[in-house]
């Protein structure tokens, strides 16, 4: 399993590096001028040479590369054009908003996507998994944001339990707390959690019944073992292989989800930043933010592969 | 000695197969109606889309205005026929790009396999880390937003998935025996590709390529909400959704209409994916 393990860790570090090689080509060298962009088109000869001076934009591509990334490695990000601040600070400031969010629908999506997936494959063929199925087709179909569309005419404007976006703050000082801060994120995950769930109680579904047809299923209930001992104690474990896999990749989606979800609520996250950052050219931020995204989805998806490692045995002997 | 498993029989038997399964007739009537929308948008909307008609605004749907109009008094009908232009637009361009390049990337990882292979799968992972939302920031804050950056994000993050699903369905055919009779005959890996391979898995690939429009059309809505899609005066279901957030205690259904207009197209498309997959394969239709 080491030997594994430090496979994937090699392919994690790779992937980081070219995808920070990547978005560094796409903002900083293929545009042309960096400044000329971030400026304008009415910007002067001048402004434009002491905007490059202050970016550090007159030195060699490699040099801003290796400083770019030596910099985040050190935790020491580049100014904010608009803000004046380092990208660091203001990318630590919103992710207090998204984190709670991107995991809070990971929370539900794993809750409603599991349960509702062996819910309908114990029911094969019956109504209840055909209502399932049915439920998990539309959720499929239909946008998160959408979905937080309805939510926000339902709660907030029909009903009026909840205010229609924004977000109070963490604590008694920024005048919310931690109950009104989870109460503003609620309604934003369960819209993120909806289409995921869906997607994902339909592949729990099949990886339930593709491991009940199993034959070690088979002699686990001629051992006169129940069928629901059956699902518990073998089923679910080896069904969960794929299931694993399938979250991973889903956590991206998520993440791209959370970008707009929190533009319909109004919520100050990474979304909100990097829209405010693409408005006002701050390329600076888009970079960073962008950066960190893709990172997310990266370590994600390592933990994954290491979640692989310790819940399908197989690996193990064959890579140790 | 090309077997090609899974074509049907006759096209006749095919077709009647097909008017018989549910999910396939939903589905195609769907999609059907999204492609007459679109077709009839061309050549007639009840008003020109971008109309602006202040004394009318707000207006609730009448037979004037079968779903009313917006915050600027243009008809919400005609935005919805002509919306559906740019879901049709983006769809058919990202699939392109996503089935052209990512089903040759597959196949040539397939038929050489070792590093080659090995190189393209890393490229897929790699790739599956930019969700289209993030090239599409990266591309819109560089060229600025619009359809294109819509459909070159979309198309990109397309590529993968074409790419795996063909090598899959590819590394399979090319266990069979008739392609090691074919490689005992003489034929090189490309011929055996073209001839054998490409025509067993065309159905996986049709499939997927109807999944990957619907989630380019849900992608296209996303973008254009946000406003890195497709750019006024040309009306999109995602850019009337942004819109009609701003008015929805005066006019909330506003924003349903665009919506609904998403998730049938949606609908349509995926149960149509899901028919095919049981027609073309009826092997995996019986274990699902």
């Amino acid at each position: 399993m080491s030997v594994f393990l430090l496979k994937r860790f090699a392919t994690f570090v790779a992937t980081l590096l070219v995808a920070s090689a990547l978005v560094f080509a796409v903002l900083d060298v293929l545009p042309g001028n960096v400044a000329q962009v971030i400026l304008g088109d009415t910007a002067t000869p001048e402004s434009i040479a002491a905007l490059e001076k202050k970016l550090g934009l007159d030195r060699p591509v490699l040099v801003r590369y290796t400083d770019w990334v030596g910099g985040l490695l050190s935790g020491k990000s580049a100014q904010s054009y608009s803000y004046d601040t380092p990208t660091a600070t203001l990318i630590a400031e919103r992710l207090q908003v998204t984190l709670p969010l991107a995991l809070l629908a990971m929370v539900f999506t794993v809750l409603i996507g599991i349960t509702l997936g062996i819910y309908a494959a114990a029911r094969q063929n019956k109504a209840g998994d055909v209502g399932v199925m049915a439920l998990s087709q539309l959720g499929i179909a239909v946008p998160s944001f959408w979905f937080a569309i309805l939510l926000i005419l339902l709660f907030a404007v029909k009903l009026q339990w909840v205010n229609a976006g924004g977000f109070p703050g963490w604590t008694d000082a920024d005048g919310g707390g931690f109950w009104p801060g989870l109460l503003a994120l609620l309604l934003p995950a369960v819209a993120l959690a909806a289409v995921q769930a869906a997607v994902l109680a339909r592949w729990t579904r099949s990886a339930v019944l593709e491991t009940l047809r199993e034959d070690y299923v088979r002699t686990a209930r001629a051992k006169g073992l129940s069928r629901r001992a059956v699902l518990w104690k073998h089923v679910l474990r080896n069904a969960m292989i794929p299931v694993l896999t399938i979250l991973g990749l889903q956590f991206a989606f998520l993440i791209s989800g959370t970008v707009v979800v929190e533009n319909v609520f109004v919520l100050p996250g990474i979304g909100r930043l990097v829209f405010q950052a693409i408005a006002n050219r701050d390329l600076v931020v888009v970079r960073d933010v962008v950066l960190l995204l893709v990172a997310m989805v990266v370590v994600v998806n390592f933990v994954v592969d290491v979640l692989y490692a310790v819940v399908d045995p197989r690996l193990k002997p064959s890579d140790a | 000695m090309s077997a090609v498993l899974t074509a049907p029989a006759t096209s006749g038997g095919f077709v009647t197969r097909a008017l018989r399964h549910p999910s396939f007739a939903i589905g195609a009537t769907l999609t059907l109606l999204l492609l007459a929308a679109a077709a009839l948008s061309l050549v007639w909307s009840p008003y020109p889309p971008a109309e602006i008609d202040i004394p009318h605004k707000l207006q609730a749907a009448s037979a004037a205005h079968w779903f009313g109009t917006d915050s600027l008094g243009r008809d919400i009908a005609s935005q919805l026929l002509v919306g559906a232009r740019a879901s049709i637009l983006v769809g058919v361009f990202a699939v392109l790009i996503g089935f052209s390049i990512g089903t040759a990337l597959g196949l040539l990882a397939s038929a050489r396999g070792g590093w080659v292979e090995e190189a393209v799968m890393r490229l897929s992972d790699f790739t599956f880390a930019f969700p289209a939302l993030l090239s599409a920031i990266l591309l819109g804050a560089i060229y600025g937003p619009g359809l294109v950056t819509g459909i070159v994000a979309i198309g990109v993050f397309n590529i993968p998935v074409f790419a795996r699903v063909t090598r899959g369905a590819a590394n399979a055919i090319w266990a069979r025996e008739y392609v090691l009779a074919a490689r005992a005959a003489g034929k090189n890996r490309w011929h055996i590709t073209w001839d054998h391979v490409v025509p067993n898995i065309a159905s996986a690939l049709i499939v997927q390529a109807t999944n990957q429009f619907a989630t380019a059309i849900i992608a296209e809505a996303a973008l254009s909400y946000l406003g890195l899609g497709t750019q006024p005066p040309m009306p999109s279901w995602g850019r009337m959704l942004n819109e009609a957030q701003t008015q929805m205690f005066q006019a909330p259904m506003l924003a349903v209409y665009p919506g609904l207009a998403i998730v049938l197209a949606v609908l349509g498309l995926n149960l149509m994916g899901d028919g095919l997959r049981d027609l073309l394969d009826p092997k995996l239709a019986r274990r699902r």
